[in-house]
C-alpha cells in the first residue's frame, strides 16, 4: 500500500461491510440474536428427528400414517391426512399474514400491523386447537399413549377369526403390510385372533411403543413453540397497538423479529409433518 | 520492562477515535448505580467476567478436593479414613474396630461430580465465560456486550445451575454416580443405583440451566464480535483470542442444543415411563417393562455435544496462549492466518468425530473407519498451531513471567496429551486402551491440565486489567513450576498402568491379582496430586490477596501490548473508554523495534506514510 495517497484514514472510511464500526449483515444485534437462537433451536429439533429416525428404523414395522391419521371432526373416518392437511394449511396461512404484518411495519402503518398480527394469532390459536383435537382423538378414542400403541401392521397374510364391531368383520382377509387398530372395550384390549396362511392361530400384536412417545413428544415440543409464539405475538401486538414501536421509528423491528420466529416454527412443522404424516 | 515507550494514547483516541455519543446519555446508570447493580446484578461485562471467574474458582476448588478424596482411596485403600467423617458423614463407614473407609457408592459419586464440575462449571463457564466476557468488548473496541441484560442472565443461569448441582451433593441418596457422561440405563432408571434417583434429577435440572446459560452467553459473544467491532477492526485484525472465543461460541451454539434434546428424552424415560433409551432390562432379577429403546442413541446425542465440548474447552485456552506468547515474546504471532484457519478447521472437524468415544459401544466397525480418519486429521491443524507457537517463541525476547510460563507450559502439555490422542483415535488400538488409565491420562493432560494452564496464563496476564493490581510473581512462578512438574508426576505414570490394562472407575485394585503390583505407583500419583492441590490453594490465596494487596498498576499498558484493552484507563468504568472509542489501523501483532525505540505499535496507531500493513 505504498502509495502517495494518505493512508491515514483510508481503512477507517472503508466501504467494506466487514471493516468494523458497522453491522456487516445490515441487521441489528437483536435480529442477529434471533437468527442464532433459531439456529440452535433447529439443532434441538434435529436431535429429536434423528432420534425418531434411529428408533423408527430399528423397528420391524411402523404405523401407517394414512391409516392412523384418517379421522375428521364430526365422526368422519377414512379421510387420510385430510385433517392434518387443513391444520397445516392454516399454519402456513398464518405465515403469510405474518409477512403482511412485517410489511405493514416497514410502512410504519400501525393499524395494518395490528390487523395482520391479529390474523396471525388467530391462525396460530386455530392450529393449536386442531392439535388439541387430534391429540384428544388419539388419546381418548383410539387409546394411543406414550406407553401403548394399538396401531399395528400385519407382517403376514391371514384371515380374521372375529370382528371388532368397528371396521373388521369375522372372515375378513388381510395381507402383510395392512394396518390395524386394536380397540378397547370395557377397559380390555380386544386383540383380534386370526389364522395365517400356515394355519396357525395368532393374535394382533401392539405396534411399536416408541410411536406414541415420539409423536406426542415431538409434536408436543413443536406445539409448545407455537403456543409460546402465540403468547409473544399477543404481547407484541398489544405493544404495537399502544404505539410503543411507532415511537422507536425502526420499522417495527420487534414485529420482524417475532416474524422470524414464527416462520421458523412453520418451517419446523414441515419437517415434523414429513416424518410423521408422509413417510 | 524498560523497553516500553508509552504512546500518548489519549491524544490518539481523541484525534482518531470516533464519537458514538455514549456519554451524552445517562443510560450508564443502569450498569453501576448502587451496590447491587455494581457487584451482584451487574450488566457490566467486566464485572460479569469476574463473577464467572470467582464462581469458577469456587467450583475448581470443590472439584479438585473431590479428586483428592478419591485419589486417597486409590492410593491408600487400606488407610483409616475415619477423620473424613466430619466432612463426608455417612459416606465414611466404620467397621467394628473403628476403621473408616469410603463408601463405594460415594466413590463413584465423587468421580462423576469431579468430571461434571470440571468439564462444565470450571473449564466451560469458568474459562470461556470469564475471558469471553472480559476480552470481547475490550479487544474489539465495544462499550459492552450487544445485550448486557442477556449477559447478566447468562451468569445467573450458571449460578442457578451451580446452586442445584451443589444441593445435589447433600441429598440423602447422594449425588449422581453414573459417570459425567450420564449413560442410560444408570441415568435413566431411578432404581439403578443410589445416585440415580434424586441426585440424577438434580443433575439434569442443573445442566439444563447450564445450557441456557451457555446459549445466552454464546449468542451474545457471536453478535458482539460481528456487530460491535470498532471502526477499522476487520476480522483479520482481530486478536486470536477473539477468533477463538467467536468460534468457541459457534461450536457451543450448535452442539449444546443437541445435548438438550438428549436430556429431554432422558427426562421422559426417567419420569414418564417411555423407552427411548431402554430395552429389555432386568434389575434384581425383575424384568422391566421397557422395550424398543437404544442406549447407543443417547451416546450419539451426548457425544455430538461431548466431543465439540472438548474444543469449547481448549479453543479459548489456545486463543489466550497465542496472545500471551506473542506479547511476552515481543514478536508477532507466527502464521496468524494459519492460526485462524486451523481454529476453523478444528471447529469443523469437531462435529464429525464424535463416535470415536463409542468405538467400544457397539457401533458398526466399518463406520468407525470414517471417525478414525477425521479424528486423525484433527492432528493436522493442531500441529500447525503447535508449530506456530514454537516458531513465535523462536528468537523472541522472552519475558519469563508467570503468564508466559503458563503459556509455554500449555504448549508442552498440549503436545504431550495430543500425541496420546493419536493412539486413542485408532479404533483398533482403542480396543486395548479403552476405559483404562491411558484414556484418563490422555484427556486430563490435553484438555484438563492444558486448559487450566491456558486459564492460568490468562488470569496472570489480564489480572491487572481486572483488578488494577498484579499478582505476586514469586508465588506465581512457584505455582507454575510445582504445577508443571506435579501434573506430569500425576498423569505420566497413568499411561503405563493404562497400557498394562488397569481400568478406570474402579474403586480399588489391591484385590485384583493383575493390578495389585501397581499399588506403589498409585500411592505416588496420590501424593503428587496432593502436592498439586496444595499449590492451587497457594494460587487462590495469591489471587485473593492480590485483589487488595497486590502491586498496583501504574502504567495502563504494563506489558507494552498492542491490543485495545490496554488503551482503556486503569480503572475502566462502564463503557470502557471515557471519551471516544478508539479506531483501529493495523493488526494485533505489530511487535518489532521501530524508529521511536518502542518494540510494539498499538492497534490504534495509524499506518505511517509509506508503511505497508503487515
Amino acid at each position: 500500500m505504498a502509495t502517495e495517497t494518505n493512508v491515514l484514514n483510508q481503512d477507517v472510511q472503508s466501504t467494506d461491510d466487514w471493516s468494523g464500526g458497522k453491522e456487516p449483515f445490515k441487521a441489528s444485534y437483536g435480529k442477529l440474536m434471533m437468527w442464532y437462537f433459531l439456529l440452535s433451536d433447529a439443532f434441538t429439533f434435529a436431535g429429536f428427528l434423528i432420534a425418531y429416525g434411529a428408533l423408527r428404523f430399528s423397528m420391524p414395522t411402523w404405523p401407517v400414517p394414512d391409516f392412523v391419521f384418517s379421522t375428521f371432526p364430526g365422526g368422519l373416518h377414512n379421510m387420510p391426512l385430510i385433517f392434518v392437511t387443513v391444520m397445516t394449511f392454516i399454519l402456513i396461512l398464518s405465515s403469510v399474514t405474518m409477512v403482511r404484518a412485517v410489511q405493514e411495519g416497514h410502512r410504519e402503518n400501525k393499524n395494518g400491523v395490528v390487523f395482520w398480527m391479529f390474523l396471525t394469532i388467530l391462525g396460530g390459536a386455530t392450529f393449536l386447537g386442531c392439535q388439541a383435537w387430534e391429540w384428544n382423538t388419539l388419546i381418548a378414542e383410539e387409546h394411543v399413549s406414550i406407553l401403548k400403541n394399538p396401531f399395528g401392521t400385519h407382517i403376514e397374510n391371514g384371515v380374521y377369526l372375529a370382528g371388532d364391531g368397528h371396521d373388521i368383520k369375522e372372515g375378513d382377509t388381510f395381507v402383510a403390510g395392512d394396518p390395524y387398530l386394536i380397540h378397547k372395550k370395557d377397559d380390555e384390549w380386544q386383540n383380534l385372533p386370526y389364522r395365517n396362511e400356515a394355519g396357525e392361530i395368532k393374535q394382533q400384536e401392539f405396534g411399536p411403543k416408541a410411536f406414541g412417545a415420539l409423536f406426542f413428544f415431538i409434536t408436543g415440543f413443536h406445539g409448545f413453540h407455537v403456543f409460546s409464539g402465540v403468547l409473544f405475538l399477543l404481547i407484541i401486538m398489544i405493544n404495537a397497538a399502544s404505539g410503543l414501536y411507532a415511537k422507536r421509528k425502526n420499522g417495527y423491528e420487534m414485529v420482524e423479529k417475532i416474524g422470524l420466529y414464527w416462520h421458523f416454527v412453520d418451517l419446523v412443522w414441515v419437517f415434523v409433518f414429513l416424518v410423521f404424516y408422509l413417510l | 520492562m524498560s523497553n516500553i515507550t508509552t504512546y500518548d494514547e489519549e491524544k490518539l483516541i481523541e484525534e482518531q477515535g470516533f464519537d458514538d455519543h455514549f456519554h451524552d446519555h445517562h443510560h450508564g446508570d443502569k450498569y453501576q448505580s448502587n451496590f447491587v447493580t455494581t457487584y451482584i446484578f451487574s450488566m457490566d461485562h467486566k464485572m460479569i467476567a469476574k463473577q464467572f471467574l470467582i464462581t469458577g474458582i469456587f467450583w475448581a476448588f470443590i472439584g479438585a478436593a473431590m479428586s483428592i478424596i478419591f485419589r486417597l482411596q486409590l492410593g491408600f485403600p487400606e488407610e483409616n479414613y475415619a477423620w473424613l467423617k466430619p466432612l463426608l458423614g455417612k459416606w465414611i463407614t466404620l467397621n467394628s474396630s473403628g476403621v473408616g473407609s469410603l463408601a463405594p457408592e460415594f466413590y463413584y459419586a465423587l468421580v462423576t461430580m469431579h468430571g461434571t464440575i470440571l468439564v462444565f462449571f470450571v473449564l466451560t463457564a469458568g474459562l470461556s465465560g470469564t475471558f469471553s466476557n472480559l476480552l470481547i468488548p475490550l479487544q474489539v473496541g465495544a462499550r459492552d456486550m450487544a445485550s448486557p441484560l442477556l449477559n447478566m442472565l447468562s451468569y445467573w443461569f450458571f449460578f442457578l445451575a451451580g446452586v442445584v448441582m451443589f444441593s445435589s451433593l447433600f441429598v440423602s441418596t447422594g449425588p449422581f454416580s453414573g459417570g459425567w457422561t450420564a449413560y442410560p440405563p444408570l441415568s435413566a432408571l431411578p432404581q439403578a443405583s443410589s445416585g440415580s434417583g434424586a441426585g440424577m434429577t438434580l443433575w439434569l435440572i442443573s445442566l439444563v440451566f447450564f445450557v441456557v446459560s451457555v446459549l445466552l452467553g454464546g449468542i451474545n459473544y457471536i453478535t458482539t464480535v460481528l456487530n460491535l467491532r470498532t471502526k477499522g477492526m476487520t476480522l483479520w485484525r482481530m486478536p486470536l483470542t477473539i477468533w477463538a472465543f467467536l468460534i468457541t461460541a459457534v461450536i457451543g451454539l450448535l452442539s449444546f442444543p443437541v445435548l438438550v434434546s438428549g436430556f429431554l428424552l432422558l427426562i421422559f424415560d426417567r419420569s414418564l415411563g417411555t423407552s427411548f433409551y431402554l430395552s429389555e432390562i432386568f434389575i434384581g432379577g425383575q424384568a422391566l417393562d421397557y422395550v424398543g429403546g437404544s442406549p447407543v442413541l443417547y451416546q450419539h446425542l451426548f457425544w455430538f455435544l461431548g466431543h465439540p465440548e472438548v474444543y469449547i474447552i481448549i479453543l479459548p485456552a489456545m486463543g489466550i496462549v497465542s496472545e500471551v506468547l506473542s506479547v511476552h515474546a515481543r514478536k508477532p504471532i507466527f502464521g496468524y492466518k494459519a492460526m485462524v484457519f486451523s481454529i476453523l478447521a478444528i471447529a469443523f472437524l469437531s462435529f464429525i468425530v464424535w463416535a470415536h468415544h463409542m468405538f467400544m459401544s457397539g457401533v458398526n466397525p466399518f463406520i468407525s473407519n470414517f471417525f478414525v480418519l477425521f479424528t486423525l486429521i484433527i492432528a493436522v491443524p493442531s500441529a500447525v498451531k503447535v508449530f506456530n507457537w514454537i516458531a513465535t517463541l523462536y528468537g523472541g525476547n522472552i519475558r519469563f513471567n508467570s503468564a508466559m510460563l503458563f503459556a509455554i507450559g500449555f504448549v508442552s502439555m498440549f503436545i504431550s496429551g495430543g500425541l496420546t490422542g493419536i493412539f486413542l483415535g485408532n479404533s483398533t488400538i482403542d480396543i486395548q486402551m479403552h476405559d483404562t488409565y491411558f484414556v484418563v491420562a490422555h484427556f486430563h493432560i490435553v484438555m484438563g491440565v492444558a486448559a487450566f494452564f491456558g486459564m492460568f496464563a490468562g488470569i496472570y496476564h489480564w489480572y491487572p486489567k481486572m483488578f488494577g493490581r498484579f499478582m505476586n510473581e514469586k508465588i506465581g512462578k512457584l505455582h507454575f513450576w510445582g504445577t508443571l512438574i506435579g501434573s506430569y508426576a500425576v498423569f505420566w505414570p497413568m499411561h503405563y498402568i493404562g497400557i498394562a490394562g488397569v481400568p478406570r472407575r474402579y474403586y480399588q485394585f489391591d484385590t485384583f491379582e493383575a493390578f495389585s503390583h501397581f499399588g506403589a505407583m498409585n500411592a505416588f500419583i496420590t501424593i503428587a496430586a496432593i502436592v498439586v492441590f496444595a499449590l492451587q490453594i497457594l494460587f487462590i490465596v495469591n489471587f485473593f490477596y492480590s485483589i487488595w494487596k497486590g502491586k498496583k498498576m501504574t502504567n495502563k499498558n504494563p506489558y507494552g501490548a498492542t491490543t485495545l484493552e490496554w488503551t482503556t484507563p486503569i480503572e475502566a468504568t462502564h463503557g470502557n473508554w471515557p471519551g471516544k472509542i478508539p479506531t483501529v489501523h493495523r493488526w494485533a501483532y505489530d511487535y518489532s523495534k521501530n524508529d521511536e525505540g518502542a518494540d510494539y505499535v498499538s492497534q490504534i496507531q495509524p499506518l505511517k506514510e509509506g508503511e505497508e500493513e503487515h
